[in-house]
C-alpha cells in the first residue's frame, strides 16, 4: 500500500476556516478518502464545527450534523435506528469528535452507544486540548504542558482513554496519527466492514495549540510516534497488534527516541527547558511513557 | 444542486466555503517540476487539499486556496517544494 493507491476524491473542500497547518483537516481529508460518499458525520461543539465554515455554506461534501459538545453518542445510535427504518444499510454513521467531547463532556454518550451495540465509527481527534475555545485543558492534555487553565503546566497525567474504550468489549478499537496516513486510511477501511461500535483516536498535533510553527504539524506527530509517547495499535475481537514503528517498540526492536525530543519542539513545554531545566517534571513525563509501554508489555507481550 | 426542504439551517457543501483563502498566505509554496519524484507527500498532507493530483500522480499548488502553511516544503523529501515571501 502506498500513497498512489489512496483515491483522488475529495470530500473536504478547500477554502474552509481552518487555520493553516491544521491537522484535523489533514485527518479529515484521509479519513473520508476512506469512507467514501456514502457517510453521515456527526459532529459536536469543537474546532471542526468552525471549519464547516459559514452558514449558507459547507465545506464539507458529505452529509453532516451538528450536535451539542455531549450528544455525539446518542445522535449516532438515533442515525442508524433511523436508516435501518429505511432499509438502509449501505451508509457509515461517523463520529468526529475533539478530545473534549470524547474524553470529557461525550463520555457517556459514546459509552451508552458502544453498550446498545450501535453499527458506528466513533473517531476522535486529539489535539489534547478544547483548542476552539482557545487552548483550555482537557483529560487528554499531557503532564506538564501550558495550557490558558493550567499557566504553569498541567498537573495530572491524561486518562488511558484506549483502555476505557477496550472495557466496553467493541470489536474495533484503533489509535492512528495524521503522520502515518497509510496506517489511519487502512484502520478506517477495516472499521468500515466491521459490524458494531468502532473506535479509531487520531493524534492531531495544532500548531497555535502546541505552540508550534504551522509548517511542523506532521513533523510533531511523526516525533510522538517516535518517542514512543503516542502508539499506534489495533484492538481487533480483544487481540492488540501493535503498528509500524510502535510495533518494533513494543518488540524492543526500536529503541524511542528521547521523550524530550518532542517536549522541546512545542512552546508549551518551554517552562520546563527555560529558564532552567525542570529536571523534576521531565522526568515525570518520561516515567509516564515508560510505564505506559510496561503496561503494554505486561498485559498484551 | 439538489436542495432540501427541512424546517432546520441547512448549508450546501462549496469550495472556498470562507472565500479565497489564498489571501492569508505569507509564504508561497513553489514547486521545482524537475525535482519532482511524484511521490504524493504533499498531496496527502497539505491541510487544505490545495495540492493537485493530477492524472499522471504530477502536483500543482491550487494558489486559490493555498494558506501557505509549509508543510509541503517541509515533507517533500526532495525539496521540490520552497516557501517564498509574498510580494
Ligand atoms: C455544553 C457545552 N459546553 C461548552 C461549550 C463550548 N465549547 C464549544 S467547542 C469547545 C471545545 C471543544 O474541544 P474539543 O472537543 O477538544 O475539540 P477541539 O476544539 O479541540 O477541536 C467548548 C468548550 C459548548 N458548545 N457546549
Ligand atoms: S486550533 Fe488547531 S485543530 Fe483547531 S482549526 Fe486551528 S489548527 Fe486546526
Ligand atoms: S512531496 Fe515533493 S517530490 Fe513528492 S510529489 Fe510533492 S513536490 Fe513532488
Ligand atoms: S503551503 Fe500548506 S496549504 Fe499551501 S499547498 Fe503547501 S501544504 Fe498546502
Amino acid at each position: 500500500m502506498s500513497l498512489k493507491d489512496l483515491p483522488k476524491d475529495e470530500y473536504l473542500l478547500p477554502g474552509s476556516a481552518a487555520c493553516p497547518g491544521c491537522p484535523a483537516t489533514i485527518g479529515l481529508r484521509t479519513v473520508l478518502k476512506a469512507l467514501g460518499k456514502k457517510t453521515i458525520l456527526v459532529v459536536p461543539a469543537c474546532c471542526t464545527a468552525v471549519i464547516e465554515s459559514w452558514y449558507p455554506n459547507s465545506s464539507f461534501n458529505v452529509p453532516l450534523l451538528n450536535i451539542a459538545f455531549e450528544a455525539s453518542g446518542a445522535a449516532a445510535s438515533g442515525i442508524v435506528s433511523a436508516l435501518k427504518q429505511k432499509g438502509r444499510d449501505d451508509i457509515n454513521v461517523v463520529v468526529w469528535a475533539g478530545d473534549g467531547g470524547t474524553y470529557d463532556i461525550g463520555i457517556q454518550a459514546m459509552s451508552g452507544a458502544f453498550e446498545r451495540g450501535t453499527d458506528f465509527i466513533y473517531i476522535c481527534y486529539n489535539n489534547q486540548i478544547y483548542s476552539n475555545t482557545g487552548i483550555q485543558r482537557s483529560g487528554a492534555t499531557p503532564y506538564g504542558a501550558w495550557t490558558t487553565t493550567t499557566v504553569g503546566g498541567k498537573g495530572e497525567f491524561p486518562k488511558d482513554m484506549g483502555a476505557i474504550v477496550r472495557a466496553h468489549r467493541i470489536p474495533y478499537v484503533a489509535t492512528a496519527c495524521i503522520s502515518y496516513p497509510e496506517d489511519l486510511y487502512n484502520k478506517v477501511r477495516k472499521a468500515k466492514e466491521i459490524r458494531g461500535p468502532k473506535y479509531i483516536e487520531v493524534l492531531t498535533p495544532c500548531p497555535p495549540g502546541w505552540r508550534f510553527p504551522m509548517d511542523r504539524t506532521v513533523e510533531m506527530g511523526r516525533l510522538a510516534v517516535e518517542t514512543g509517547v503516542w502508539p499506534l495499535y489495533e484492538y481487533e475481537n480483544e487481540e492488540m497488534t501493535f503498528n509500524g514503528i510502535s510495533r518494533a517498540i513494543f518488540e524492543g526492536k526500536y529503541k524511542r527516541k528521547p521523550v524530550e525530543d518532542w517536549l522541546k519542539l512545542q512552546g508549551r513545554f518551554s517552562h520546563l527547558f527555560k529558564p532552567k531545566r525542570d529536571e523534576e517534571r521531565i522526568k515525570r513525563f518520561e516515567k509516564f511513557v515508560d510505564d505506559m509501554w510496561e503496561r503494554f508489555r505486561k498485559e498484551f507481550g | 444542486m439538489k436542495k432540501y426542504d427541512v424546517v432546520t439551517t441547512l448549508s450546501y457543501p462549496k469550495t472556498g466555503a470562507m472565500g479565497k483563502t489564498g489571501t492569508w498566505r505569507i509564504f508561497r509554496p513553489i514547486l521545482n517540476k524537475d525535482k519532482c519524484v511524484k511521490c504524493l507527500r504533499c498531496w496527502i498532507f497539505c491541510p487544505e487539499g490545495a495540492i493537485i493530483r493530477k492524472e499522471d500522480d504530477s502536483v500543482e499548488i491550487d494558489y486559490d486556496y493555498c494558506k501557505g502553511c509549509g508543510i509541503c516544503a517541509r515533507e517533500c523529501k526532495v525539496k521540490a517544494i520552497t516557501m517564498e515571501r509574498e510580494e
